[in-house]
């Protein structure tokens, strides 16, 4: 079974209320069928490290024997539950995998390069190897060649100057607003707002709600962010403040997009878009794209 | 029978003393947290978000700490809970430590790796990027990969890839340099140079690569191994202390052949 429709099913019983665990947020994965098949030996084998994990987590040893029932064993179900883990897409990149930055390349999982719509196992871990074995090692001294007889900068330059500015400012701005949220509080806000509304199943309505919500969340971020500390030194909450700029950014973007595409493609499902059995309903005619989208301030510009 | 997973809804409190650093060049101090009704399915992490988000509504500094992917597999977290390496758990790093472990009315101390190797940067972070530099000394593979070989070319036997997988799944948390009486990194240099020693692959390399790990790593300022084991007992993805015993084979190899 597919792993979006595996999360979409377990997300939906926890939905209705049917969820099992203290929160309600989890449903069971039964090992007992597959043990009783193959024995525990070999069921360790595969999955011994998960459920040493999942002991140390829980408390619950999942390879245990809890009841026996007219002979059949039963196992020490797991409690699961989908989690976001992955961003399908990255940061546009050319066959050389360069940015649209001149110099400036991105390989492994950051980019979109060999992304789908849909995750595959190990996929990161495979860009990561490909990108970096087969592809940069034959495309980078194409930058690089042209790159020796250019002189060395000077960081007395203009350009240098204001970049320092526009970082320096930056950070005056983030240290001088000195409201009352904590980072890790509108953090987690903006992750709520995203599993929520721009989850595993989103519709036309749940779509614009969150951009609503996040441009709010922006807002509370300029000007109801606490950072405590000084900027000299080592100061994690400064540091964790410019990421999660960066998140909201990537959370509107991740919206947009999925607004625009009306249709359901791999990981992305609209619910208007589904076929009879629940399965993601696509239109090539229209969306037989990658979307690429450009940084223009805040506003979002559509490149396909 | 009660179902399992059934996780409990009891909650802990207790005394957290939290070593407390400006920086490399401050003089540390312990500073003592009361925590309040912390429920035991809560991880030591999510427990020391908890402070800290306690800590930045008082309008005080949070404590500074590392941890990144908090499933045990990037090497980022540390901390010296109660006197061990990522707390009284075996075989898990502190972001796979719960609360249950604990008691209610328990004082838990919290300190940094100690290691001359490692300063402290801020609180309980510390730097270690010698680790780093073991790793650039050799701790890698160099060859054109070419074309894509045909799958099997080199056949390797389950026992070798087994321990060399083993042995790969060291993250470089540096537990071990905090465990050791010494300050010794001998558990972490010897996995890295046991995962490429046991297969063909690292050969070509071997006798370089562990003469240069090993002088990068003295360079440094580790201790020496005096084969008290407390690194491999600590190690939370169960590094065994046969890989020291490896190690020294390929160093001596690598000398003779000199």
């Amino acid at each position: 079974m597919p792993r979006d429709v595996a999360s979409r099913a377990a997300k939906e019983r926890c939905d209705k209320g049917f969820g099992v665990n203290n929160t309600g947020k989890a449903v069971f994965l039964d090992f007992s069928e597959a043990i009783n098949r193959l024995g525990i030996d070999v069921i360790r084998q595969r999955y011994g490290n998960l459920f040493d994990m999942y002991e140390e987590i829980t408390d619950v040893n999942p390879g245990e024997l809890a009841n026996e029932i007219n002979g059949v064993k039963y196992y020490n179900p797991m409690m699961i539950y989908p989690a976001i883990h992955y961003t399908m897409g990255g940061i546009w990149v050319d066959y050389e995998l360069q940015t649209s930055i001149k110099g400036l390349f991105a390989i492994g999982e950051c980019n979109f390069s060999d992304h789908g719509a849909n995750r595959l196992g190990a996929s990161a871990l495979m860009q990561g190897l490909a990108d970096g074995y087969f592809v940069l090692p034959y495309t980078i001294q194409n930058y690089l060649s042209d790159q020796i007889s250019v002189p060395r900068f000077s960081t007395e330059s203009v350009e240098f100057d204001e970049a320092e500015k526009k970082v320096q400012a930056n950070l005056d701005h983030l240290m001088g607003i000195q409201g009352k949220r904590s980072v890790d509080s509108i953090h987690k806000e903006l992750g709520n707002v995203m599993w929520d509304y721009v989850g595993m199943a989103r519709t036309k309505e749940s779509l614009e709600t969150a951009l609503e919500k996040l441009k709010a969340l922006r807002k509370e971020f300029e000007t109801n962010l606490f950072i405590p500390g000084t900027q000299e030194g080592m100061n994690i909450e400064l540091d964790k403040a410019f990421r999660l700029r960066d998140f909201i950014t990537m959370g509107e973007l991740i919206a947009y997009d999925a607004l625009n595409r009306h249709e359901s493609c791999g990981g992305h499902f609209r619910e208007e878009h589904q076929t009879e059995e629940g399965e993601a309903k696509r239109d090539d005619e229209n969306f037989f794209y990658v979307a690429c989208w450009k940084y223009n301030g805040y506003k979002y510009k559509l490149q396909t | 029978m009660s179902l399992a997973g059934s996780t409990t809804d009891t909650s802990i409190s207790f005394k957290l003393k939290v070593w407390r650093q400006a920086n490399a060049h401050a003089e540390g101090r312990f500073e003592t947290y009361e925590m309040r009704d912390i429920p035991t399915d809560t991880s030591f992490l999510e427990m020391m978000d908890i402070l800290n988000e306690q800590l930045i509504e008082q309008g005080q500094e949070p404590v500074t700490f590392d941890h990144d992917c908090r499933e045990g597999i990037c090497g980022m977290c540390s901390l010296y809970v109660n006197g061990h390496p990522h707390g009284p758990a075996t075989g898990a790093t502190t972001c796979q430590l719960y609360m249950r472990r604990f008691k209610d009315g328990d004082t838990i101390t919290v300190e940094p790796w100690r290691s001359a190797a490692f300063p402290v940067i801020k609180d309980l972070m510390v730097n270690r990027n010698a680790f780093d530099q073991i790793q650039q000394a050799g701790g890698y593979v160099s060859f054109q990969t070419g074309g894509a070989q045909d799958a099997n070319a080199i056949p390797i036997s389950k026992e070798a890839a087994d321990e060399a997988m083993d042995s790969a799944t060291c993250i470089g948390c540096g537990a071990c340099v905090a465990a050791c009486k010494n300050g010794s990194a001998m558990l972490f240099l010897s996995a890295k140079v046991s995962q490429f020693a046991l297969l063909p692959q690292g050969r070509a390399e071997a006798k370089r690569r562990v003469k240069a790990m090993l002088a990068k790593m003295d360079e440094l300022g580790f201790g020496n191994c005096t084969n008290t084991g407390a690194c491999a007992a600590e190690c939370p993805k169960n590094i065994k202390l046969s890989n020291i015993a490896r190690l020294n084979r390929e160093f001596i190899c690598a000398k003779c052949a000199d």
